[in-house]
């Protein structure tokens, strides 16, 4: 298959407020390949969480075209083609781990044997098969994002929609997790957007890398990644590693006005 | 807790030398239960069958009132423009007292147990519309987001979001509307007509509270029971539904 998977052509958002109008996004255009891992890296506020729900379909851009597997983002959102994953695992508090993996499932009406047995594979996959019977607060924050992934992966979505997955999790379990997801994608052959403000993340995670500029958002910069494929920890040592690490921090430019307050999550 | 209750009690009525027909001594309102009443029944018989009675006509209001209330909050989720319409006439018809009301609607639909539990159902629906509003609205964004990625129908967004995650401000209702739901099956006994009830048994022994204090505490106390013994239903439905996180504290 030749043509993208994802395709955005000029692609604007603007907020309308009672504060007056913030120009979130200004024309992005970036085409995704089936297979690809492609993560957006930028300053706070710079529209990259924005560009993300607007593949998804779950904000209208103001301007500009978003084609889905050739299609629509709205009919792509129909045809159940995205899977999603929040900063906050976002499980429901009265269902359990399978049950809440078996939602989109349920959602789908896909058949009673399918919504038994898909969900338990999944929670092999990110190594929480025990705890199936469990509810998501009795889990440590780790292991709640893992049942979202799987949650996300239940419908076998091509394209993973990832908003900070792990930007609230320490960082040892944020590096294991990064293992995990690299396995489970390769399983799963899904593509997959990423929103991260890791450049470490980006870097071990990605094959591309896409640099937004300060608010209005556009794309700064397209690191192609050329590390390597499957990527084990190791490679976090390697030389072409931390190249590629400086590459993206220069091409992170802070926006001036701002650079000093700016510091909060950005400096995650 | 029911021994500094005794105490506070009788050491107050001692302090202040109140007479039995202000306050009769806690073992009077015992010996109360214990005597035969005209028909040569024993009172805790009289007053068990009287507050049976309104304990079903309550239970009736409350499924009643907590249904419409439901019906009310749905529709207010889902139609700012329904809300904008109603809520002031819902509003309005919990200012107007219900001892007014009661005897109207004893008068339209009768005296049997069914004026009654409308009567309750009336105090009952508006906690659980507050409520229940409230609660279908407070859902997490994102936790809606999910469900439109997931291209999910309004319908399946309801039963398998709104509604589950509102389950918590639902039962906090419910605790309010048990007690009144009782409140309310008695308000609607004690216009002239009826003949069983707690609400019957207050006003006789009002009428003879002179000759026969103990009486009228007796009632008060049997009619106290029964809401207290909703209220802890209620909580126990509550702890069975509502997972362990999410249980509001007691109020």
């Amino acid at each position: 298959m030749g043509s993208p998977i994802v395709d955005l052509a000029g692609v604007a958002k603007t907020f309308e407020s009672r504060a007056g109008a913030t120009e979130a996004l200004r024309a992005v255009s970036l085409s995704v390949d089936a297979g690809e891992f492609v993560s957006v890296i930028g300053p706070s506020g710079c529209g990259k969480s924005s560009l993300l729900r607007i593949v998804g379909d779950l904000v209208e851009p103001s301007a500009g075209v978003v084609r889905v597997k050739g299609k629509s983002a709205r009919q792509a959102r129909l045809d159940r083609d995205y899977g999603i994953v929040f900063q906050t695992p976002v499980l429901y508090d009265w269902r359990t781990v399978l049950e809440n993996v078996q939602l989109p499932l349920e959602l789908a009406g896909r058949p009673r044997a399918e919504r038994l047995q898909r969900p338990r594979a999944l929670l092999r996959l990110v190594g929480l098969d025990e705890f199936a019977g469990h509810y998501p607060w009795q889990l440590s924050g780790g292991m709640q994002q893992r049942v979202s992934i799987a949650r996300a992966l239940a419908l076998n979505p091509s394209i993973l929609l990832m908003d900070e997955p792990f930007g609230a999790l320490d960082e040892m379990t944020r590096e294991r997790l990064n293992q995990e997801l690299l396995q489970v994608c390769a399983e799963t052959a899904a593509t997959v957007l990423f929103v991260t403000h890791s450049i470490a993340e980006a870097v071990f995670l990605s094959t591309r890398i896409v640099v937004m500029s300060p608010r209005p958002g556009g794309i700064e910069r397209v690191v192609t990644v050329d590390l390597p494929r499957p990527r084990v920890g190791a490679i976090r040592a390697d030389p072409r590693f931390f190249e590629l690490v400086t590459t993206v921090r220069q091409s992170l430019r802070e926006d001036p006005g701002l650079a000093g307050d700016r510091a909060g999550p950005g400096g995650r | 807790m029911v021994v500094a209750i005794a105490v506070v009690w009788e050491g107050g009525k001692a302090l202040f030398a109140l007479p039995s027909y202000q306050l009769p001594h806690l073992h009077e309102i015992a010996a109360d239960f214990l005597r035969e009443g005209a028909g040569g029944e024993r009172w805790l018989w009289i007053m068990t069958q009287n507050a049976g009675y309104t304990a079903l006509e309550s239970l009736i209001g409350f499924a009643l009132g907590g249904v419409t209330g439901l019906v009310l909050a749905i529709g207010f989720a889902h139609s700012r423009w329904l809300e904008r319409g109603l809520l002031p006439y819902v509003v309005g018809s919990q200012t107007v007292p219900i001892l007014a009301i009661a005897p109207m609607v004893v008068v339209w639909l009768g005296t049997s147990w069914f004026s009654k539990a409308v009567i309750a159902a009336y105090l009952t629906f508006f906690p659980v519309t507050v409520n229940m509003s409230r609660g279908l609205r407070a859902v997490d964004p994102d936790a809606l987001a999910l469900m439109h990625a997931l291209a999910a129908s309004s319908r399946q967004i309801l039963f398998k979001l709104r509604f589950p995650a509102a389950l918590p401000y639902l039962f906090t209702a419910l605790r309010i509307s048990a007690t009144a739901s009782v409140i309310g099956a008695i308000v609607g006994e004690l216009p002239v007509g009826s003949r069983f009830g707690m609400g019957v048994v207050i006003i006789n022994a009002a009428q003879y509270y002179n000759w026969r204090p103990a009486n009228l505490w007796a009632a008060i106390l049997v009619s106290a029971v029964i809401g207290i013994v909703f209220y802890h239903a209620v909580a126990a439905v509550e702890r069975r539904v509502v997972s362990g996180s999410r249980t509001a504290p007691a109020v």
